[in-house]
């Protein structure tokens, strides 16, 4: 992991400002602010899978969650700052919860998919059953299989008459995933960071080293729970209605495809993923020769079969093989020269 | 009294249900540690099979009991030597292939029969008891959970056949040194599997409207019965559908069929939760 230095954010923070102006003159803002949701989606899961080895078939229900907590909070407060943040901290506290009881009970691998898995579907189940008017949390009503419309969406804080929508929407999602990637970016690099990345390499011996190793994993659930969440709001924002199939096996199964091919591990692979996907889907969606299940469906047997590792790490290490050889060599010296000193 | 009786005809066939859908992923799961998540798609195209080999006139059972078995099991031979072959030992990998092959298959059904919903009428009346009526197919889905168990059982515990297979799942190199090709086994028990999947979907069709995405409802309960289950393929299927079933009918009649379906879900978290590794992981050890 190479450190943040001011140098590095400088730069990219000048390459997404260019991004930011030029995507919107090739795709419609409107689109754009799905992917950027979905970006920050996959990012969560990228987070914890391709950074803490946690493989979670139940994203969807902390997107969901914070999709149905921002809904719900915002028809009983009637404005959109507290409920952005309730949409973080609800998914936050139930992966805490969830994880706490996963971890703490020293569930392996494939256990903690099915849990994971089944939690998604007992949201989904209970949410399409929720039409009856006796389901009413404050002055919202769960809806069931119609979900929730009307919400108050968002404005600027302060200021309920003042909304966000359209292309503002997008730059303020833009931001958002660019502050939130940084923040990932922060906490990997961090001691915690660091071992987490351990604890996935290694549990055993992460643990013999004195890490507790079923809080560190619980806290990092929960920081996935809380991006998921965030994106949640954000797609609530930007669909303006939220349903139960928010909680959908579908919805879930994309996310892992969405990681896989952009790249486990990496932090940018995931966001890529997760848009270049869905805007295939989105194109894709246009014709009507071949169900859109079929491509995805090859695209995820491909990526398992010859690609396990993503499209990001195939591309950089293709990239080092052409371009980067020539220049090879200099950094490898300068890095030796940096290890001497300290030694 | 007569509700009684109800109750429990319709306990026994929620477990005898569960273990016919779980069968053919127990198999897989049980003997090569391999998790199908595109069983319940199978299933589907074992239903699809059905209804299609019956709309050109062939008799019911046939198609169900012979034609849509072994038209899943040549899919499922043909997924094991292009996809499944390749990530033998990588768990997570196999899953997430399979989750892709079953969005494949969604999308290929879609494409061919479209997304409505079929169906054919189940070729069994009504039972009623009492003031109550009880659709006559359950006892048959019962009966033939019933036959499937007790065959499995007596092919993998009574033939040679069995006993190569058994062996080979505890030590492939073992038996690849007595001269039984591992390959052609696990080539073999995937076959299987699948069309157990395709008769278990075959079965049920005449219950269910089916359409592309109904392998969805499947996968889940299926999923969970066989990794609640645990190690053990029989015993294992048997005491975790017992459980779910009974769980499942309990909350359906005490409060409301939503209600019952949330109630086996709640019921598997704290499961594994309590037996992480399943109910033989603790339980019943060793057994088949």
């Amino acid at each position: 992991m190479r450190e943040i230095t001011l140098q590095r954010f400088a730069i990219a923070l000048v390459i997404a400002g260019i991004v930011m102006t030029l995507l919107p003159l090739m795709v419609g803002t409107y689109t754009l602010t799905l992917l950027l949701v979905y970006g920050m989606l996959a990012m969560s899961l990228g987070l914890i899978w391709g950074f803490g080895g946690i493989l979670c078939f139940g994203q969807a229900a902390f997107f969901g969650l914070g999709a149905y907590a921002y809904a719900i909070a915002a028809i009983n407060f009637g404005e959109s700052t507290v409920p952005m943040i309730i949409a973080v901290l609800v998914p936050a506290a139930f992966a805490a919860v969830l994880g706490g009881m996963m971890f703490y009970g020293r569930l392996g691998d494939v256990y903690l998919g099915v849990i994971t898995l089944v939690v998604t579907l007992i949201f989904f189940k209970f949410m399409n059953s929720t039409a009856g008017p006796e389901y009413v949390i404050g002055t919202a009503r769960l809806g069931g299989f119609n979900g929730i419309p009307g919400y108050q969406t968002l404005n600027v804080p302060g200021l309920p008459e003042q909304y966000i929508y359209g292309d503002s929407l997008y730059y303020v999602t833009f931001i958002a995933l660019f502050v939130v990637y940084w923040l990932v970016n922060w906490v990997l690099q961090s001691p915690f960071g660091r071992v987490a990345v351990a604890i996935r390499e290694n549990e055993q011996r992460a643990s013999l080293m004195g890490y507790d190793i079923r809080a560190r994993k619980t806290v990092l659930f929960a920081v996935g729970g809380a991006i998921a969440g965030l994106a949640g709001a954000f797609y609530a924002n930007w669909a303006e209605i939220v349903t139960p199939g928010l909680f959908s096996l579908g919805q879930s199964a994309e996310i892992i495809i969405w990681c896989i091919v952009g790249g486990l591990g990496t932090r940018l692979g995931p966001i890529l993923g997760a848009a270049g996907l869905a805007y295939l889907k989105f194109k894709l969606g246009q014709q009507m020769l071949i169900d859109n299940a079929v491509i995805t469906g090859i695209i995820l047997v491909l990526f398992v079969l010859f690609l396990p590792k993503g499209l990001v790490p195939a591309i950089e290490k293709i990239w080092r093989l052409s371009v980067g050889r020539k220049r090879g060599r200099r950094p490898a010296r300068s890095r030796r020269g940096r290890a001497a000193s300290h030694g | 009294m007569d509700l009684a009786a109800v109750i429990v005809v319709e306990t026994v066939y929620a477990v005898a249900s569960l273990i016919l859908i779980s069968a053919g992923l127990a198999i897989v799961f049980g003997m090569m540690k391999v998790i199908n998540l595109a069983h319940g798609e199978f299933m589907m195209m074992g239903g699809y099979a059905t209804i299609t080999a019956v709309n050109l006139g062939i008799n019911i059972y046939i198609a169900m009991l012979v034609i849509a078995p072994i038209v899943v099991g040549l899919i499922g031979l043909l997924v094991e030597r292009l996809v499944i072959r390749h990530l033998y030992g990588r768990l997570v990998d196999t899953m997430l292939a399979t989750w892709g092959l079953s969005l494949f298959f969604v999308g290929i059904v879609t494409m061919i029969f479209g997304n409505t919903t079929t169906g054919i009428s189940t070729p069994i009346p009504g039972i009623s008891i009492g003031d109550y009526q009880i659709n006559g197919y359950n006892f048959f889905i019962v009966i033939i959970s019933i036959l499937l168990v007790l065959l499995i059982y007596f092919v993998l515990k009574g033939t040679r056949l069995g006993l190569i297979a058994r062996g080979t799942m505890q030590r492939s190199d073992m038996a690849a040194a007595l001269g039984y090709s591992p390959d052609r086994i696990y080539m073999a028990t995937f076959f299987v599997g699948s069309a157990l999947s395709g008769l278990a979907g075959a079965v049920l069709a005449p219950l269910v409207g089916l359409v592309p995405s109904s392998g969805g409802a499947y996968i889940a309960k299926a999923f969970i019965t066989v990794i609640s289950g645990g190690p053990s393929v029989i015993a294992g299927l048997i005491s975790s559908g017992g459980f779910f079933g009974v769980v499942n009918q309990f909350f359906t009649f005490a409060i409301s069929p939503v209600v019952g379906e949330v109630a086996l879900l709640v019921s598997a978290v704290i499961l594994l939760r309590l037996l992480p590794q399943g109910v033989t992981g603790r339980f019943l050890k060793g057994k088949l």
